[in-house]
């Protein structure tokens, strides 16, 4: 009876991917322990500060939570693509015109109210990181260009570009790159006073929640799946595998575009040149870890987010450098990307094998 | 001396028995058959042997010593060699690099010493009289020749005992016979050969002795001069087969599908499609006869709208279809059973229900204004899967786990539910073990008297001469007959098939 339970639970494979991903996890901390053993430091001090850091008082896990928001679109950016797979490298700057479109379209429009003017803002945060990334996607459908490359290469020009902007046309008075504040209506209202979190998170757990079901219970999901699968299959079913790569990639952008949105809108409050510390790329490292589904992706993030804030108040707190987070954060992925390490570890043989 | 037993092998796939005690003995220097239907656990089996699969019990002995594979590095130690049926090898490199992957003879712990390694390849290609050249590139080499690079790698590796994978399955019947020819110089070399077959003609002609699998357990050990393809055909399915068929005289109807001037070009294969033209009526098979890789593929591609063509037009009832996507050309009532199942027929990673609406994914009753409606997607699919007797565990396991005859089932079962008026049908029993050959058949003269048209791509003569009302002969690209069916000889198809002209075939005719 309780084998038939277990082998249930295996064939559902959201939860072996769970049980892998904790398991990675565990490892990544034991070896991480080590490192900061041999670097001389605590482990018990290390990972307390950094568990308290990340979730011990409310402020603590307000500060893991605004370190997460970004990720979760950036990670659902890249994970949309994998499923259709495509590799968007992109979502860096698909972030950055997403944040300059929503800080300038707010500028423009000042005078309109707060319930017209946020949703104005995250509309336009998304059309413009879908339609920065739906050229990438376009190329790739009309010539071949693959993504990664023409999306790497976009991301220098979205950097570069919102900055040129930002230099000559939207530049507030002062010795920063940045434009001026967006009005205060236009602003995410905070969840907590002066901890940066906002409705924002609100806004993170809804784009989950429509990207799942657009994955896995609509005709434009199956399309973007069946292509990412097979190609030649979803081909020979009458899809468009052309018109899902360029639609995939706008959607993808889009998603990447609010997560500008909401930096600006919940956090900045303005557009600060070069304000992402690779949100985008990150995001890569989220979808892997949360095995490109919506919430594997936010619940990875939110472990990035943990890892982002706790690693902070160890380096404040207990002064032991913030890059062994970084460490623990490589370790996870590099487990979590390589099941077959759990096999041999734990001995057990034969997990995907089936019949030829 | 056994070379081989294997006793009382066990092996599960979660709630499916593969290999339910089997025992196997395999006698040192002989050609031994594994015998079965798709599904009847001849490649469980031998991935067991082969150190693939670990078994979840029983006792493996290689020259009556007990051995324990567990995996192919100690199974090549012990000298046994298998050859897949989806080859392993890598296009760009050249014959004698495959050969040497993993082996190579190096100078100074650095260099592949590449004279003698083509020396090698050279003198084991010459000892086993293989014709092969060793600087040869294996994407220029034809699928026969490919075989035998991938034999030659593991005679490389000093192989004794040699498992073949449903070896013929890819060959021509050309090939077929030169293949039989290598096999017989192996086993004069004193080689051991186990060959997995559903083919009952071949596991006559090769094989010293014959083990019968079916549903996972031995039926029978047999000697091939004591036995007769009837016997083994009963064995292995476990029923009589009847292999006559029984065919209707069909008054054909109106023309479904034209083709009229057709020219393309395809740059992968560098084939040339010149100037076709034919028709199908309704009720009418017309069987297109061919060596593959003379057109039917970009045939094929081209009626369902997957490949570009440059001149010429497609008519479909009287309407023009030559510019119509390939997702019109279904929902106008096309069919397709595509020649590349695993390429085209089937997304492995999706279950048998997300399968089985490939193509209908944004229709009614699936899905409404783009939302699929798992619960009629899933009973739709249950139903097939009855109907086309899919042995499955169920709608939502994945496609993956099917046998080949299954997938061939679940392809057959989406694509006929859809009432088609036309069925474009390629190589539509390839790898598909006798049952369910029969059972293709019966459909597909099913479908023919309710009045479908259907275009049958096969290479198999003996399909093509059983089910076609008409045949089309293609040789590169060029149509070089098209007559009723009981117009030819099976020479003269043959013959056809092979290049020569109408004329040549009757001066060998008269010189016989």
């Amino acid at each position: 009876m309780k084998n038939k339970v277990l082998n249930k639970i295996k064939n559902m494979s959201g939860w072996t991917d769970l049980i892998y991903s904790l398991f990675a996890i565990v490892v990544a901390f034991i070896i991480g322990a080590i490192l900061i053993k041999i670097s001389g430091y605590s482990v018990k001090t290390a990972y307390t500060t950094l568990f308290n850091g990340a979730f011990g008082n409310t402020y603590n896990f307000t500060q893991t939570l605004v370190k997460t928001i970004p990720l979760i679109f950036t990670g659902l950016a890249v994970a949309i693509g994998f499923q259709s797979g495509l590799l968007n490298i992109g979502a860096e700057g698909q972030l950055y015109w997403g944040a300059f479109a929503t800080t300038i379209i707010i500028l423009i429009f000042p005078g309109l109210p707060a319930l017209i003017l946020i949703p104005i803002g995250i509309i336009a945060g998304a059309l413009a990181g879908g339609a920065w990334a739906a050229v990438p996607g376009y190329l790739k459908a009309k010539t071949g260009a693959h993504e990664v490359v023409t999306t790497i290469m976009f991301n220098y020009i979205a950097t570069l570009g919102t900055t040129f902007l930002i230099k000559n046309y939207f530049k507030a008075a002062g010795p920063v790159d940045q434009t001026a504040k967006i009005p205060e209506k236009a602003r995410l209202p905070e969840l907590m006073a002066n901890t940066g979190l906002s409705w924002a998170i609100f806004v993170g757990i809804a784009t989950v929640i429509v990207i799942s079901y657009l994955l896995n219970r609509t005709s434009l999901g199956y399309d973007i799946k069946a292509v990412g699968e097979n190609a030649s299959a979803a081909e020979y079913g009458g899809i468009n595998s052309k018109r899902i790569t360029v639609i995939t990639m706008a959607i993808s952008g889009a998603v990447a575009g609010l997560a500008g949105s909401m930096i600006v809108m919940g956090v900045l409050h303005r557009f600060i040149t070069n304000f992402s510390p690779g949100y985008g790329f990150t995001g890569i490292a989220v979808a892997v870890m949360g095995k490109n589904r919506p919430w594997g992706v936010l619940l990875a993030a939110l472990l990035f987010g943990a890892l982002e804030a706790g690693g902070m108040s160890m380096q404040l707190f207990a002064k032991i450098p913030k890059d062994l987070m970084t460490v623990v954060q490589g370790l996870v992925i590099l487990f979590v990307a390589a099941p077959s390490l759990y096999n041999i570890i734990t001995g057990s043989k034969d997990t995907k094998e089936v019949e030829v | 001396m056994d070379a081989v037993k294997m006793k009382n092998i066990i092996k599960k796939f979660g709630e499916v028995v593969a290999n339910d005690k089997v025992d196997l003995s395999v006698k040192k220097g002989e050609i031994h058959s594994i015998l079965g239907e798709n599904g009847a656990g001849k490649s469980t089996l031998m991935k067991i042997l082969f150190g693939l699969y670990t078994r979840d019990n029983g006792e493996i002995y290689i020259n009556e010593k007990k051995v324990d594979i567990n995996s192919p590095s100690t199974a090549i130690n012990l000298g046994i060699g298998m050859i897949h049926q989806h080859f392993m090898l890598v296009n760009r490199l050249s014959v004698t690099e495959n050969i040497i992957a993993g082996q190579e003879p190096i100078v100074n712990n650095i260099f592949i010493n590449k004279k003698a390694a083509r020396k090698d390849v050279k003198d084991l290609a010459e000892r086993y009289n293989f014709k092969i050249n060793p600087k040869a590139k294996i994407e220029d080499l034809s699928v026969g020749e490919q075989q035998r690079v991938e034999i030659l790698k593991a005679l490389y590796r000093d192989a004794e005992i040699l498992i073949l994978d449903e070896p013929t399955a890819v060959l021509t019947p050309q090939e077929v016979e030169e293949f039989f020819e290598v096999l017989n110089t192996l086993k004069e070399a004193g080689k051991t050969i186990i060959f997995i077959t559903h083919k009952l003609e071949e596991t006559m002609e090769i094989s010293d002795n014959i083990t019968i699998l079916r549903d996972g357990k031995k039926i029978a050990d047999l000697k091939t001069e004591e036995t007769d393809s009837n016997e083994l055909a009963r064995m292995m399915v476990g029923h009589e087969i009847d292999f006559s068929v029984d065919k209707k005289e069909m008054q054909s109807g109106k023309d479904v599908l034209g083709l009229e001037g057709i020219n393309a070009y395809n740059e992968r294969s560098f084939l040339n499609l010149k100037n076709i033209n034919f028709k199908v009526g309704e009720g009418e098979i017309l069987g297109v006869a061919g060596v593959e890789g003379n057109g039917q593929l970009e045939l094929e591609e081209i009626i369902m709208g997957l490949m570009n063509f440059e001149s010429g037009k497609i008519y479909f009832k009287d309407k023009d279809i030559s510019h119509y996507s390939t997702s019109k050309r279904r929902q106008l009532g096309i069919a397709h059973i595509p020649s590349d199942r695993l390429k085209r027929g089937m997304i492995k990673g999706f279950n048998l229900g997300e399968n089985i609406i490939l193509g209908s994914e944004w229709q009614k009753p699936f899905a409404e204004n783009g939302i699929l409606n798992k619960d009629r997607i899933f009973k739709y699919s249950d139903k097939i899967i009855k109907d086309f007797d899919i042995r499955t565990t169920g709608s939502r396991s994945s496609a993956s786990d099917l046998s080949g005859g299954n997938q061939q089932k679940l392809v057959l079962g989406r694509e006929l539910s859809r009432e088609p008026e036309l069925l474009v049908v390629a190589q539509p029993t390839r790898g598909v073990d006798v049952g369910a050959r029969e059972f293709i058949h019966d459909l597909l003269l099913e479908m023919r008297s309710e009045g479908k048209a259907i275009l049958l791509i096969s290479s198999e003569l003996d399909e093509i001469t059983k089910l076609s009302d008409r045949i089309l002969v293609l040789y590169e690209g060029k149509i070089v007959a098209n007559d009723k069916a009981d117009k030819f000889t099976r020479e003269e198809l043959g013959l056809l098939m092979a290049g020569h002209e109408g004329e040549d075939i009757d001066e060998k005719q008269s010189t016989k």
